[in-house]
C-alpha cells in the first residue's frame, strides 16, 4: 500500500503493469522510459534472461504532479508473464496500488489472457485484495495487427473473455508505436489517486 | 500495509541512521518495506540510485524468503553481499521492514551488524506506531 512521508511531502505508490507474456508489458514501461522527460521519471532497472524476456521485474519510478501538497511518486513494475514464474508474480503484487492488465490482442493468445486475469485475481486474493475493488485498467495491446494477415480478437471477444464481469475503462493501444500506452498509465493513474486520497480523508491511514 | 509517518519520525529515524551506521563509516544507510518503497535513507547516493536500489532490495529479499522456505526456514535475517571494494548488508527489522547498508571495506561487517541492530532496536517502534 502506499507510504506517505509528511516529512517530504510525498506519497509513494505501486502500479504493476500484469498480463500474459509477450503481451508487450515491458514494451509499454519502455514506452514511457524513452518518451517521458528525465524530471518525471528516473532510472529503469530490468532483469531479463538472454532472449530479452522479463525474469523477474522492470521498474520505473514516475513523479507524476501534485495533490493535497503532496508529490505523488509512481513505482511502476512489470511482472514476468509466463506461467512458471507464478512465485515471482506474487511477490512483485506484494503492496500493489493499481494494476494495468495487458491482454494480447493476437487470437491464438485468447486462453493465455484468460488464464492471466484469473492469475490476477487469485493472486491478489492472496494480498487481501478484490480485483473489483482495486483501481485496475484494461488495455488491449497490439491493435496494430488488426486488418493484417494476422488473426486478432476483437474488442467484443476482449470485452467478453476479460471485462464482462469487472466493467473497469479499457483502452486499445499498440505499445510498439506507443498509442494508448499514455491513455492506459494516465487513467490508472487517476484511479490509484483517487483511491489513496480517498483513504487518507477517511483517516484509512 | 498502510502507513504514514510524520517529519518529527522521519527527523528520528535519520539521526538514528546517522548515529549508529553512517559516523561508523557506511556510505549510505536506508529503510525500505516489503512492496519496494522508501522510506528513508541518509548518506551519499543520489535519489536515481536510491530508488531502483530499494526496488531490488525489497525484491532480493522476497526471493530470498522463498529459498529460505524451500530449506523449512521462514526467511533469512540478514543477507550480505561482498564487492571488490564496497558491499551491501541487509538486515530484516521485522515482516515489514528491512536496513539496507552499503559500506566499504575498511568498515568491518561486525561493526554494520552491530549497528544495524542497535538501530532496529531503537526505529522500530517509531516505524509500527
Amino acid at each position: 500500500m502506499a507510504f506517505i512521508d509528511m516529512k517530504r511531502k510525498e506519497i509513494q505508490s505501486k502500479l504493476v503493469y500484469y498480463g500474459p507474456g509477450r503481451g508487450g508489458k515491458t514494451t509499454n514501461v519502455l514506452h514511457l522510459f524513452r518518451t517521458m522527460s528525465k524530471q518525471v521519471c528516473g532510472k529503469m532497472v530490468t532483469i531479463d534472461t538472454r532472449g530479452d524476456r522479463t525474469l523477474f521485474f522492470d521498474f520505473l519510478p514516475l513523479s507524476v504532479g501534485k495533490i493535497m501538497d503532496l508529490t505523488i511518486r509512481i513505482q511502476v513494475y512489470t511482472v514476468p508473464g509466463q506461467i512458471v514464474y507464478s512465485d515471482t508474480r506474487k511477490l512483485v503484487l506484494r503492496g500493489v496500488d493499481g494494476v494495468v492488465f495487458v491482454a494480447d490482442a493476437l487470437k491464438i493468445q485468447q486462453q493465455q489472457n484468460i488464464e492471466s486475469i484469473r492469475d490476477l485475481a487469485e493472486n491478489l486474493k492472496g494480498e487481501k485484495l478484490d480485483i473489483h475493488s482495486l483501481p485496475l485498467v484494461l488495455q488491449y495491446n497490439k491493435f496494430d495487427l488488426a486488418g493484417t494477415s494476422i488473426p486478432t480478437l476483437s474488442v467484443e471477444e476482449l470485452e467478453y473473455d476479460l471485462n464482462r464481469d469487472l466493467g473497469v475503462p479499457y483502452f486499445k493501444a499498440s505499445a510498439i508505436k506507443g498509442v494508448g500506452v499514455y491513455e492506459t498509465l494516465r487513467e490508472v493513474s487517476k484511479r490509484m489517486i483517487r483511491n489513496i486520497t480517498q483513504k487518507l480523508r477517511e483517516g484509512q491511514y | 500495509m498502510n502507513l504514514v509517518l510524520s517529519g518529527e519520525s522521519i527527523s528520528k529515524i535519520e539521526e538514528i541512521l546517522e548515529k549508529e551506521l553512517l559516523k561508523n563509516g557506511v556510505k549510505h544507510a536506508f529503510i525500505v518495506d516489503a512492496s519496494g518503497n522508501l522510506i528513508t535513507e541518509q548518506g551519499e547516493l543520489g535519489m536515481e540510485d536510491l530508488l531502483p536500489l530499494a526496488a531490488l532490495a525489497a525484491a532480493n529479499f522476497g526471493a530470498t524468503e522463498r529459498m529460505a522456505n524451500i530449506i523449512g526456514e521462514r526467511d533469512f535475517t540478514l543477507l550480505f553481499h561482498k564487492g571488490r571494494e564496497c558491499n551491501i548488508h541487509f538486515c530484516r527489522m521485522n515482516l515489514d521492514f528491512i536496513l539496507v547498508t552499503i559500506f566499504n571495506n575498511d568498515v568491518p561487517v561486525g561493526l554494520i551488524r552491530l549497528g544495524s541492530s542497535r538501530a532496529t532496536e531503537k526505529m522500530l517502534p517509531m516505524l509500527t506506531a
